[in-house]
């Protein structure tokens, strides 16, 4: 599968995604069942998202600095500090913490 | 067209909301080709996939498993996609009207920000303004900055020395976190966490994510640790749209 396979495919499916929302009834929204699986699989991505991407070097896993850095992002993001903030400073901590020498 | 007071608040959340996600649109066009897609393919992704978390999914396991994960990569970013269709649902009475091309755009601008600002507002015409202010100054901005990340990316090579690894994973914190409200979803998301962690090692790239659905769906379908009786939609209900069941978006200013 190339690249450009997997871009088009994956950004039509989102369109498509999108628009149904436009097109089924509303009555849906009160399907307990189907909003709590749709908001569990966005928490269960987001949540592997989180451990792949900061834990993850393709096959293997690595503890470098992107952990202090999560660390102290989620810190600030319960502390309600704005998005851009967080991630500028996650950014901040993971290149100090290499340019000091202490973590790959 | 006259704007009210309450519209034109709409329209300056929408266009500061903007703002603030465009410049976050800069980490995703150079962590996009740092995984290995071209200017194009980045520029694709933001003009037509338009949902940051599923973007940076589908970037973020491209860069550990490259071209052959892409089932995978698209599978789990339509997953986390599926939320733009319940917000698309919440959204519909307010902006779906008119004819078929304008439905068209507005569902390319329903993600978490436009619904979120939208349904904040008490009136009306402030919440269609807000919609369509808040779609449109992400879309420009987010675009623009795709572009210019994806140019700068190129230029100097090895992002990770600008700690961008570390911006992604931030930035999935970030659109996790205010939904963790309530304890089935913290559940979900610890088991998530751990499942995909202890599956790096021995699945194929992107795997580890994929499995997660497992977990969602699991809980989801037993409603297992569901505290409170099933909750009721009230879709009049929008002064507090982040506590509304079926809808959980990111606090504003977090990607889309």
């Amino acid at each position: 599968m190339t690249l450009w396979i997997t871009v088009i495919i994956a950004s039509v499916l989102s369109f498509v995604v999108k628009y149904t929302g436009y097109l089924i009834p509303q009555s849906m929204l009160e399907k307990p069942k189907f909003t709590r699986v749709t908001n569990l699989l966005t928490v269960a991505m987001l949540a592997a998202l989180v451990a792949v991407q900061t834990l993850g070097a393709g096959q293997a896993i690595a503890l470098d600095a992107r952990i202090p850095a999560v660390i102290v992002a989620a810190i600030l993001f319960t502390f309600r500090v704005p998005f851009i903030v967080v991630v500028a400073v996650a950014g901040i901590v993971a290149v100090v913490l290499r340019n000091l020498g202490w973590m790959a | 067209m006259a704007l009210s007071a309450a519209d034109k608040r709409a329209l300056r959340t929408g266009i500061s909301v903007g703002i603030a996600v465009a410049a976050y649109g800069v980490s995703f066009g150079a962590l996009s080709v740092a995984a290995g897609l071209d200017i194009w393919q980045t520029c694709f992704l933001s003009l037509v996939l338009f949902s940051g978390g599923s973007q940076f999914a589908v970037i973020g396991i491209i860069a550990s498993g490259g071209a052959a994960a892409g089932i995978p990569a698209i599978a789990s970013s339509t997953f986390l996609a599926l939320r733009n269709g319940i917000y698309s649902m919440r959204v519909a009475p307010i902006v779906g009207g008119g004819p078929w091309w304008r439905r068209i755009v507005a569902a390319q601008l329903t993600i978490d920000e436009s619904t979120a600002v939208a349904i904040a507002q008490d009136e009306k015409s402030a919440q269609k303004v807000g919609f369509w202010t808040t779609g449109i100054a992400i879309y420009i901005g987010w675009n623009l900055a795709t572009f210019a990340g994806a140019l700068l990316g190129n230029l100097v090579g090895d992002v990770n020395k600008f700690g961008l690894d570390a911006v992604a994973a931030a930035a999935f914190v970030g659109l996790l976190w205010p939904r963790l409200k309530q304890l089935q979803a913290a559940a979900v998301a610890m088991v998530a966490a751990v499942l995909a962690t202890i599956l790096i090692p021995f699945t194929p790239p992107g795997v580890p994510v994929l499995a997660a659905a497992v977990v969602a769906l699991v809980f989801g379908l037993t409603n297992w640790l569901h505290r409170e009786p099933a909750a009721q939609v009230q879709p009049d209900d929008a002064s507090e749209p982040l506590d509304t069941p079926g809808f959980h978006p990111g606090h504003e200013g977090a990607a889309s």
